[in-house]
């Protein structure tokens, strides 16, 4: 197996922002561990292959730099969790006590 | 007696205007034989009558617009009263993948993270359409944010395959392709990413196509993974695919990857094609697809279609991609590991569901309680596979690796586009599988894509056209037909002639509900 621990999963889960419960640790740690399993098979390619990131043959599409009309403030706000003096309110990013 | 009889009896035409291809649609209604309103309302009674309950019905439809798709029915009309017909079809109804951003209904990818949401712009083909005169009916449902290859996986529970309501429709645009195969719309738009166009039309009986990679653009297309996902049109017929497929296609300054190629003349050749001549194109069977874990009712279905297109002329060989057997594991990498950074916008910040916002809690604990509650299993579980393949210990082994992957895969398709026009094989290994029997084994259910998924990889082009019903279960096999990129046409004419040689009666058609009606 590819050696993905219950200790491994939580971490991953911490790293993706994911409050997961325990029931759900127990579940996905089987789970995670035999899809990259599975999936790990790509090992055997030799490692002089190029890799491919996307497939569309143009780099770099840029558009002309002159100002265009964006979304206008009260509807990038109309579907926000919460707003406040035409801002997104948002909760406390410090770890400071309130 | 049923609503099915009871509206199937007071509305003869309308039960004949659900059953007719967008194309004839199209006709009647230019010709100003039936209206788009008549048209549309027709479709609103038949969505009305097999759609629900959500725990039973076909429950293609996560949002249904009635009145707003009667209002563009009715300015369709007019157009065409006035003489000036918006697009060649105007006035016919289409139902949108709930994945696609629309400014007059809610857009929620089957997520509760996303329940409700009222997007502020539409997606760029949404807004064709509507530009070209089509009646958007409302919303399909779908595996949440695309993952999955049944819509089990929407937070709003599953569709139901129209031939057998006990048995999935395909994912991960189940919603569209039910849609479309139990007469609800005679189009659909849906999004395909491994396979989610194809896969759900080929176990539906209905036409799936994933176009070339940057023809469609992706803005306004709840991105799961943006080097692969792709929007497609599905119909009943080839030609109403390629019709749909001309309407959204072609460049847009709003997507980085959209190509400046014109379009493939794709409508041209799906008539070209039902001429039914097919000598001179060389036809590839890729042989990889085939043996252990492919029933032997596709892959009977597969042959006769084989046999087919030899009598229309091709000439069938076999090729070998032996590449091929690495785009699973190269697929369920990449995918995740996109996903994983596509799917960090769902922050609980802007827009969408916030979780534990009670002064207790600072950002970054709301950002993972929403995430949390707002997301189901199976994006969890891509969320961290792809949070690994990108980590520092894991990406070249995984990560890295899936790419090169990608490579090998792209080279045995330009070997195999040398000596072949088109390739095929079936579009999945089985037919449509029961409601349930894969839903608690993420690995069993990958397997539904395993044909597909290669063209997403390589972002060649690849559709899925019905070739009869499986010997062993009477349920709808696909024939999956891929093209080089830009050169999408050449699926189309190949499809388009097996079409017309299959003929009806094995072909796209409205399958009786029996299901349905022994629960009424």
């Amino acid at each position: 197996m590819s050696d993905i621990t219950r200790d491994d999963v939580a971490h991953l889960a911490r790293l993706a922002r994911l409050a997961v419960s325990d029931a759900e640790l127990d579940m996905f740690s089987g789970q995670i561990d035999a899809i990259v399993d599975t999936v790990s098979r790509v090992g055997e390619i030799p490692d002089d292959v190029p890799p491919t990131a996307q497939v569309v043959p143009q780099t770099n599409v840029l558009r002309p730099d002159t100002e265009e009309p964006c979304l206008r403030r009260d509807v990038a706000l109309a579907e926000a969790p919460a707003a406040e003096e035409g801002r997104f309110r948002v909760p406390r990013i410090l770890g400071e006590e309130l | 007696m049923s609503d099915t009889q009871r509206s199937g009896a007071g509305a003869a035409s309308g039960s004949e205007l659900i059953s007719l291809d967008a194309a004839e649609l199209a006709r009647r209604i230019h010709a100003r034989e039936v209206s788009s309103v008549d048209v549309t309302r027709a479709h609103l009674e038949r969505i009305e009558a097999v759609d629900g309950p959500a725990e039973s019905g076909v429950h293609a439809f996560l949002h249904l617009d009635a009145e707003g798709a009667l209002a563009a029915a009715e300015a369709a009309d007019r157009a065409i009263a006035d003489g000036a017909p918006a697009s060649p079809l105007a006035g016919v109804p289409v139902a949108l993948k709930d994945n696609l951003t629309t400014t007059d209904m809610p857009t929620t990818a089957a997520s509760r993270i996303l329940e409700g949401w009222r997007p502020p712009y539409d997606a760029t083909v949404v807004a064709r359409l509507r530009a070209a005169g089509l009646v958007p009916l409302g919303k399909t449902n779908l595996d949440e944010f695309a993952m999955g290859s049944s819509t089990e996986n929407s937070a709003f529970g599953p569709s139901r395959n129209p031939w057998d309501l006990t048995r999935i429709p395909g994912g991960s645009g189940g919603g569209s392709s039910s849609a479309v195969a139990a007469g609800e719309s005679p189009l659909a738009l849906g999004s395909d990413t491994g396979g989610s166009i194809r896969q759900p039309g080929a176990v539906t009986g209905t036409v799936g196509v994933k176009p070339t990679y940057g023809t469609v653009s992706r803005y306004g297309l709840i991105a799961f993974s943006s080097s692969l996902d792709q929007i497609g049109p599905c119909a009943r017929s080839v030609l109403d695919a390629a019709l749909l497929h001309e309407v959204i296609g072609g460049q847009d300054a709003n997507d980085q990857t959209s190509v400046s190629a014109p379009l493939p003349p794709v409508v041209e050749a799906a008539q070209a094609g039902a001429r039914g001549d097919l000598s001179g194109v060389r036809i590839g069977i890729v042989t990889e697809f085939s043996g252990e874990g492919y029933q032997p009712g596709v892959l009977g279905a597969f042959t006769d279609a084989v046999r087919t297109l030899g009598e229309l002329g091709a000439e069938v060989v076999e090729v070998s991609c032996p590449s091929f057997t690495y785009a699973l594991p190269a697929y369920y990498l990449i995918a995740p590991s996109e996903a994983s950074s596509n799917l960090a916008r769902f922050d609980a910040m802007r827009y969408g569901l916030r979780v534990g916002d009670d002064g207790e809690h600072a950002a970054d604990e709301v950002m993972s309680l929403t995430r949390e509650a707002g997301f189901g299993a199976e994006v969890k579980r891509r969320i961290m596979i792809g949070t690994h393949a990108l980590s520092a210990g894991s990406y070249d082994a995984l990560y890295g690796k899936a790419q090169k992957a990608r490579t090998l895969i792209v080279r045995d398709f330009t070997a195999a586009f040398e000596t072949c026009d088109v390739l095929i094989s079936p579009t999945t290994p089985t037919t449509a599988f029961p409601i349930g029997e894969r839903a608690d084994d993420p690995l069993a259910m990958y397997l539904a894509d395993l044909c597909t998924i290669p063209s997403n990889l390589a972002g060649n082009a690849a559709l899925s056209v019905p070739c009869g019903l499986s010997a062993d279960d009477g349920l709808p096999v696909g024939l999956q037909i891929m093209a080089p990129a830009l050169a999408d046409d050449r699926a189309y004419r190949v499809a388009a002639a097996y079409e017309v040689a299959r003929g009806p009666g094995a072909g796209p058609r409205i399958p009786e509900l029996r299901a349905l009606e022994t629960t009424r």
